[in-house]
């Protein structure tokens, strides 16, 4: 995770599409400006960067379901919840499902969880669009560099063989 | 079943979808009629709009076509009353349910 620049998921380790599933990791840095004011001398990531991870992970699910072929940012945060603390140096398992796949929209579940115990999870929702031109080849890159894309089988059709 | 939706069938989706419109905008269940228009007379936006998609995707199990919609809408070719108007929608949603049950 690099906090300060937004980056939150640093590898994909699984990635279902059929099942419309993903597991990644995300490892807290040791030192960070965030740590500086949350909390002096008591290093927390603050919840706000807990919700984000969640929603980056669900963001690279969606790009893998979508093909690419739509951008999703985040519009509404539902039943978030913070279940523990999180400090430096800490490797986060974060996962997101597709709740729903809707027409320009969609929702996901995702969680956080430390050792296999949930640190966090939401319900989260994101309008998809149409890229932006000058955001679709950074977003592709950072794909590729998390290893995303290199998990995006094509996905079975009925006819195909299993 | 027949294709076109009944005035009961109508009727009974433009009750639950009064009740998902007044939950998820917070607005009052009497002020919701079938002649509203979901933008203009009650003033639910885009994002508000996309949150009681969702609830009616789920209460229905279909999926509103909003991206062609949209589409439609801003290119001119259909008038907003067509989907927005509340009697119109649920007419749409009829449809689409009756869609779904003919392909099961």
């Amino acid at each position: 995770m690099r906090l300060e620049y937004f980056e939150m998921i640093d590898s994909v380790s699984q990635l279902d599409r059929a099942a419309g599933r993903i597991e990644t990791v995300a490892l807290v840095p040791m030192e960070s400006p965030v740590f500086e004011g949350h909390f002096p001398s008591y290093p927390l990531v603050p919840g706000v960067l807990l919700t984000e991870t969640m929603a980056q992970a669900s963001g690279y699910l969606l790009l893998a379901h979508l093909d690419f072929r739509l951008m999703p940012f985040l519009i509404a945060v539902e039943k978030a919840r913070f279940r523990a603390f999180v400090g430096p140096g800490t490797r986060l398992d974060v996962e997101a499902s597709l709740e729903h796949d809707g027409s320009g929209y969609a929702v996901t579940k995702a969680a956080i969880r430390r050792e296999g115990k949930l640190v966090a999870d939401a319900e989260l929702r994101f309008r998809t669009m149409p890229f932006p031109p000058e955001l679709e080849p950074p977003m592709r890159a950072r794909a590729a560099q998390i290893g995303l894309t290199g998990l995006m089988q094509p996905v079975p059709t009925e006819s195909a063989p299993a | 079943m027949s294709d076109q939706p009944t005035d009961a069938a109508s009727s009974t989706t433009f009750d639950r979808v009064a009740d998902i419109i007044a939950d998820t905008a917070d607005i009052p269940r009497e002020t919701v009629t079938p002649e509203s228009h979901a933008i203009d007379d009650l003033g639910i936006d885009s994002l508000a709009f996309l949150d009681i998609a969702f609830a009616v995707d789920k209460a229905f199990g279909i999926k509103l076509p909003l991206e062609r919609w949209t589409q439609e809408v801003n290119e001119g070719k259909v008038p907003a009353e067509e989907y927005f108007v509340l009697k119109n929608l649920c007419a749409r949603i009829d449809a689409l349910v009756a869609e779904k049950a003919a392909k099961a």
